[in-house]
């Protein structure tokens, strides 16, 4: 990590506000941050902490109220729905807990979907699909849809999709949530390894030993940060407040 | 987004639910496929018409009792017309210049019989000039003579299929013919030919027309057949055939039917059954497209997430749109192909057992009625693709 470089992320007074009814309910208070290329961030805090909306911000699929959000140069508040949609196309990856695999499609043609929503040709998704299967270990599912495997080859399988398009920000909701631990470790080092080549990681994360392993955690509560500590620095007593 | 990507795509969501599909096409194949099956029988019909009067001739007209011209069709509705006679025969034989050829024509059914073989055809009583009218050849014998107009022999022309079923493998000329309760010498045998302007040809016996007239009792003739020399003389003959039968008559009492008359009427009545065809077209298909409507409706509900997921896998509003509008428009291209297969089947079953009837589905309709299906999806889609694009892709993940 370099600090004095200019940071991939930067988040500054973001605030997120909803009308309920006739009560506005705010979900970020002025979260500030910042996130350097190739990093490793874990996002913790109790339900309605603002995890999400956070992680929604930063994917390009929600917008602040007010604040400013820059991803690489670019003012994310000033771009188009189109370039939103670009954005999220070639430079974010999503991961979700629930892995949100389109059921009537294969494994690749699963992970084939964003280069068909890009107008990739043909024979360079077939490469990349192949890579990808091979990178998360599942060259022999290709072929079978979701119902026919497990959670935890379902979430490789998303994984795979979410980085076919080789993004420079890889975002990921819960991604051991549904997975038993074997499965939920197998994710985590595979989130790594990628982390480990370059891909900047933002794992929002309830799990505290997934917090320990990343570079930095920031604590969420009430729609602000609570705390920000290197994740080998976490204290356990203060995971303990953190409910599961 | 390449186009063969949002089609296979789209195809893939409705071969998901194929029994789904299948249902909310099947009112669009129903639609499409009484279309070309109504269009495949009005332009049988005004095929069938066409041909019959091209197999006698346009230089032909019709003259038949009864004022009832407009439309052509049913002549003798109405009032009680004057007979039409062998004297009216005789009075156009001699009155009208560029007359080649009249042939009078009285019809009745009678059971003709060879021993003990017997069958109940229809008999006309004519003159020689009926072959040609009717373009016969002869398949054994002679045609009735010439000139033969008052007479009345006792000798009969036989069909080939009256001769087949009372005579067998025996060549009837020369033998004798019960016709009712008179006997008749059989003089020759008319090749084959079919039904002709309602006639069955080969299921007919042709006898002299005083002799028919004896023999049913009648005072009228059914038709005067007149031929021209030349189609430009028709219209002028017409006039001058009704002035002439209505100073003979004491009045207009009789129609004439030309080839032109009956195809225009013919015309008029498929232009009626066009529009009628249009209008329950438009009424299923606009049923039929409410059905599609309804059922891309219930697949954005059904498949929220999945939009949700392609708007934050990089898809944008309007690829979300065109994936949603092209499985309506899919849809509706289904329901339309296999109307048109199964109409164009049914109108195939149809004329294998009448094969007769030219009926076939003009291009006009199959192209318009896919075209219609079509623009119906279209139209039908835009809704349901407007409410995926709709969708807040945050609320969308989640399912709500």
């Amino acid at each position: 990590m370099n600090d004095s470089a200019a940071p991939m992320i930067e988040l500054d007074e973001v605030r997120r506000s909803y009308l309920v009814g006739e009560e506005l309910l705010y979900a970020l208070k002025g979260v500030s941050v910042r996130i350097q290329a190739g990093e490793y961030l874990a996002v913790m805090g109790p339900s309605g902490s603002g995890k999400s909306t956070l992680l929604n911000i930063l994917g390009c699929l929600d917008q602040p109220t007010s604040g400013s959000y820059r991803l690489g140069n670019r003012d994310v508040g000033s771009l188009s729905s189109e370039a939103l949609s670009e954005v999220r196309r070639n430079e974010i990856g999503f991961v979700f807990q629930s892995f949100h695999l389109v059921g009537r499609l294969t494994a690749a043609e699963n992970i084939a979907l964003p280069m068909v929503l890009a107008s990739v040709p043909e024979d360079e998704r077939r490469a990349r699909v192949a890579d990808a299967l091979e990178a998360v270990g599942l060259a022999p599912r290709a072929n079978h849809r979701p119902n026919q495997m497990s959670g935890g080859e379902c979430q490789r399988v998303a994984i795979a999709r979410s980085t076919v398009m080789k993004p420079r920000l890889l975002l990921a909701d819960e991604p051991t949530g549904n997975l038993d631990s074997a499965n939920g470790a197998q994710i985590l080092r595979l989130l790594e390894s990628m982390n480990a080549e370059g891909l900047t990681l933002i794992v929002v994360t309830h799990d505290p030993n997934v917090g320990r392993r990343s570079d930095l955690v920031l604590v969420l509560r009430d729609g602000e940060i609570v705390q920000r500590v290197a994740g080998r620095e976490l204290h356990p007593d203060a995971l303990l407040e953190v409910p599961a | 987004m390449r186009p063969i990507d949002v089609i296979e795509f789209s195809w893939t969501a409705l071969t998901r639910h194929r029994r789904r599909s299948l249902l909310s096409v099947l009112g669009i194949t129903v639609g499409v496929a009484s279309v070309v099956v109504l269009t495949a029988g009005g332009e049988g019909a005004q095929r069938f018409v066409a041909q019959e009067f091209a197999s006698l001739g346009t230089n032909l007209l019709m003259v038949v009792p009864g004022r009832n011209e407009t439309t052509g069709a049913l002549p003798g509705v109405g009032g009680v017309p004057n007979d039409l006679t062998l004297g009216d025969v005789r009075a156009i034989r001699r009155e009208l210049r560029g007359v080649r050829l009249v042939v009078p024509s009285a019809i009745g059914n009678d059971t003709v019989a060879n021993g003990e073989r017997r069958r109940q055809v229809a008999v006309v009583g004519t003159t020689a000039g009926f072959r040609e009218v009717r373009k016969l050849q002869m398949a054994a014998g002679r045609f009735l003579p010439a000139n033969d107009l008052e007479r009345g022999t006792a000798i009969a022309v036989i069909g080939s299929k009256v001769a087949r079923e009372l005579f067998g493998t025996e060549n009837p000329v020369g033998r004798v013919l019960r016709v009712g309760g008179w006997r008749m010498r059989v003089v020759g045998v008319v090749a084959s030919k079919g039904r002709q302007l309602g006639l069955d040809i080969d299921d007919m016996v042709m006898v002299p027309v005083a002799t028919a007239m004896r023999i049913f009792d009648l005072s009228s003739l059914g038709t005067i057949y007149i031929e021209t020399h030349s189609h430009a003389d028709v219209d002028l003959m017409k006039k001058k055939v009704l002035a002439l039968l209505a100073e003979r008559h004491g009045e207009d009492d009789v129609s004439v039917i030309t080839p032109d008359t009956v195809l225009g009427a013919l015309n008029e009545i498929l232009v009626a059954l066009t529009l009628a065809v249009a209008g329950i077209g438009a009424i299923a298909l606009a049923v039929a497209g409410l059905g599609v409507m309804n059922l891309m409706l219930v697949s954005v509900s059904e498949r929220t997430v999945e939009v949700g997921l392609l708007r934050a896998i990089g898809a944008t509003r309007k690829q979300v749109q065109r994936l949603f509008f092209v499985e309506a428009v899919l849809l509706s291209l289904c329901g339309a192909v296999i109307g048109i297969g199964l109409g164009w089947a049914a109108v195939q079953v149809f004329v294998a057992f009448y094969p007769e009837f030219p009926a076939s589905p003009p291009a006009w309709a199959v192209a318009s009625v896919l075209v219609v299906a079509l623009a119906g999806g279209a139209v039908f889609g835009v809704l349901p693709a407007r409410r995926a694009t709709d969708l807040d892709p945050v609320d969308a993940l989640s399912g709500k």
